[in-house]
């Protein structure tokens, strides 16, 4: 049984009762946007927080203690597990690179982390879930996850060591700082906190998301993309993975009007091809890495993760 | 007393390093904040969680945005 049943029923007496828009286009765009955009933002909080709350607990020195014993394969499991909590942050990123290389982490391992972390997003996560299913949603954490656990598997075994800046190698950290204690009060609040600040952040690409979106759904004709775009296009999965790229600020509002462009005709393999696309790979994140490796190393990284993304693309306009 | 912010300039450190000067002038005392920016600098005090804050020399805060009533305690 849908939980959001009761929110549609709700919506529905908006709308085609008390606007009396029963059977308009309108009325159907209208109510589209009312109970989406109310769906997502209830499961936005929920996600954000119970994500926010694990990651009180995934604190940098946290992460690297974890990942300082591992060995490739199981550590890069382990690092593309702790990459689904944390996000990619301007803030912690270059650190913790730093952190994890200087104490002897391979270099494959830290890069499965560096590609979960901004490829599984838990704002894509609770977008994919209003829109899609709960399914769906898990499809793209697990085939995030895969990329990571092998695409970091396979940066490793290219001995990639000369090319990370060579400052990096010589900072000597002081040892001893563990992460610092936190109450649970403290871990509630600070997700609490981090909830408000991202759904903020998110809320107005959100809506003018979901109202394209409400308009595809309500004007635009089906089918239109299964000419242009449909699984007969084998370039289709590559472009969207390219128009993905410089979309990173509006991963929120690009989900709903792809959502919508779904039930127009545009697979789904390459629909998800180019959320991840829009999620994993962006210019900010590619300035950051700059700062600790070289750009013959960033290119490997980046073109390791799009080919990841393309056969994702593919694989699942294949089996779906 | 010697006293520094590290961080890289994110938001936090600029409102951790407000709280510090606004802690100092509550307890009346006049010292420099160094603001210590460079990632290199950063990672020998073996922090990766920033901002963090440096007393002598000594880590006392990291990964936190300590309130001006948090760092009066740290420096009494």
């Amino acid at each position: 049984m849908d939980i959001f049943y009761p929110l549609q029923i709700f919506v529905n007496w908006l709308v085609y009762t008390l606007f009396n828009l029963k059977g308009s286009v309108f009325g159907e765009a209208l109510n589209f946007f009312i109970y989406d955009s109310i769906k997502i933002l209830i499961l936005l909080a929920v996600i954000i927080f119970v994500v926010s709350y694990i990651r009180t607990y995934l604190a940098p020195e946290k992460v690297k203690k974890l990942l300082s014993r591992r060995f490739e394969f199981l550590g890069n499991m382990t690092a593309s597990t702790i990459g689904i909590f944390t996000p990619f942050c301007s803030c912690s990123a270059v650190p913790l690179f730093i952190g994890l290389v200087e104490s002897g982490v391979p270099l494959g391992v830290t890069f499965s982390y560096l590609i979960a972390a901004p490829l599984i997003n838990e704002v894509a996560a609770a977008l994919l879930w209003g829109l899609f299913g709960w399914k769906i949603a898990l499809l793209y954490v697990a085939s995030g996850w895969i990329i990571s656990v092998v695409a970091g598997y396979i940066l490793g075994k290219m001995h990639l060591e000369k090319y990370v800046e060579d400052y990096v190698y010589k900072i000597k950290m002081k040892q001893g700082l563990k992460a610092q204690k936190k109450l649970q009060k403290e871990r509630i609040s600070e997700a609490a906190g981090e909830t408000k600040s991202i759904i903020r952040k998110v809320f107005l690409y959100l809506l003018i998301g979901i109202a394209i979106g409400a308009f595809i759904h309500g004007f635009v004709p089906e089918n239109l993309l299964t000419s242009i775009a449909g699984t007969g296009n084998w370039f289709a999965v590559p472009i969207a993975v390219l128009i993905g790229v410089p979309l990173y600020s509006n991963a929120a509002g690009m989900i709903p009007i792809v959502s919508s462009l779904i039930e127009k005709g545009l697979p789904l393999g390459t629909a998800l091809a180019f959320m991840m696309a829009v999620t994993a790979l962006s210019l900010p994140e590619a300035i950051i890495l700059r700062k600790v490796m070289k750009l013959k190393l960033l290119i490997i990284y980046f073109s390791v993760v799009a080919a990841g993304i393309i056969f994702t693309g593919y694989l699942f306009n294949w089996i779906l | 007393m010697k006293i520094k912010i590290l961080g890289s300039g994110c938001p936090n450190c600029k409102v951790l390093e407000a709280n510090t000067k606004k802690a100092l002038e509550e307890l009346r005392i006049k010292t420099n904040v160094e603001k210590v920016t460079d990632i290199t600098k950063i990672m020998e005090y073996g922090v990766m969680s920033t901002p963090a804050l440096v007393v002598d020399e000594k880590v006392v805060s990291y990964g936190r945005v300590l309130t001006s009533e948090e760092i009066k305690k740290l420096l009494k």
